[in-house]
């Protein structure tokens, strides 16, 4: 970690002990107020602090998309004016079936697209309706624009955020 | 996985609460006993549906590096350079995707500055070109799956 992080020793810990999950206990804060040895308060205000700054995203549950059906996983790519691209992102990022949405650079001449979304259907075909949606909404500012789908998982390992 | 089960996932994409029985005031909100909600989780996650019941962290605001990289594997090379990225730990998700830039994966490291060093090891070590997407804006990160 950079000496600038925002995290002390304790939040640390308590990163390290939550990464691979909360446990299923009743009191699953006081469970890990006894691991760590402070009060179960200092454990949920350490939280709570966290999700205040954003260093936590949220807690809650991921759902294994593919086990859902969202057999379909389409990241696609626009690209639009530089200009607009903030307005544009943040648009398409509110649409309900957008999952996440970036700005990225362009890599010319191969890459010309900087805007990202991504799109999971059932199927391809709900992936392309999706995404004659998001080019409705971004109207003539569009131009170009493609899916790339995933065809095979050739890793996939949680992200461990503290060794 | 029946209408209890997509409740629960759907309640539970959107916020676990920090509290002194967090199980039991969702547990409330659903209408089921605190018990059930648990046993119905434990068994979401073993069976797959869950991947992750927990905080999720934002990987750069704790210091870290995280970026998103793509390159094109020629064909007959696929297998040997798919194999020379996912050897780097740092790698934490790849995947194969329909276009001539056909392997995009995504590197997480514990300083910012390693990505460019772990970027070049890849590139050198496989012989290609490896683009950084790295994100210049985020817009949004629902994660949300309607189930």
């Amino acid at each position: 970690m950079s000496e600038d992080t925002p995290i002390d020793a304790m939040d640390r810990r308590l990163i390290q002990a939550t990464q691979a999950g909360l446990q299923l206990v009743q009191r699953p804060y006081h469970q890990l107020a006894s691991e760590l040895g402070i009060p179960a308060e200092e454990v949920m205000h350490r939280l709570r602090r966290m999700l205040e700054t954003g260093i936590i995203r949220r807690i809650g549950v991921v759902p294994n998309h593919y086990t859902l059906g969202y057999r379909a996983n389409g990241m696609s790519v626009w690209d639009v004016p530089d200009e607009d691209i903030s307005a544009i992102g943040r648009r398409v990022g509110a649409l309900d079936f957008v999952s996440h949405a970036y700005h990225r650079p362009r890599h010319l001449p191969m890459w010309p697209y900087n805007l990202f979304a991504m799109v999971h259907g059932r199927t391809r075909a709900e992936v392309e309706d999706k995404v004659a949606a998001i080019a409705d909404l971004i109207g003539s500012a569009d131009r170009g624009h493609s899916i790339l789908y995933s065809t095979r998982i050739l890793k996939k390992t949680g992200l461990r955020i503290v060794g | 996985m029946d209408d209890l089960d997509r409740r629960i996932i759907n309640t539970l994409q959107g916020g676990f609460p920090v509290s002194e029985r967090p199980f039991l005031d969702v547990a409330r909100t659903l209408d089921i006993g605190e018990r059930d909600l648990i046993d119905r989780i434990e068994n979401l996650l073993e069976t797959g549906v869950l991947s992750r019941f927990g905080p999720m962290y934002h990987a750069e605001r704790l210091g870290g590096g995280l970026t998103l990289a793509a390159l094109s594997a020629p064909a007959a090379r696929f297998e040997e350079v798919a194999a020379l990225v996912n050897a780097h730990a740092e790698v934490a998700h790849n995947y194969k995707r329909d276009h001539d830039l056909n392997m995009w994966f995504v590197l997480a490291t514990e300083r910012p500055s390693d990505i460019e060093r772990v970027l070049a090891e890849i590139s050198s070590e496989t012989s290609l070109v490896v683009h950084d997407m790295r994100k210049l804006e985020e817009f949004f990160v629902g994660l949300r799956f309607e189930a």
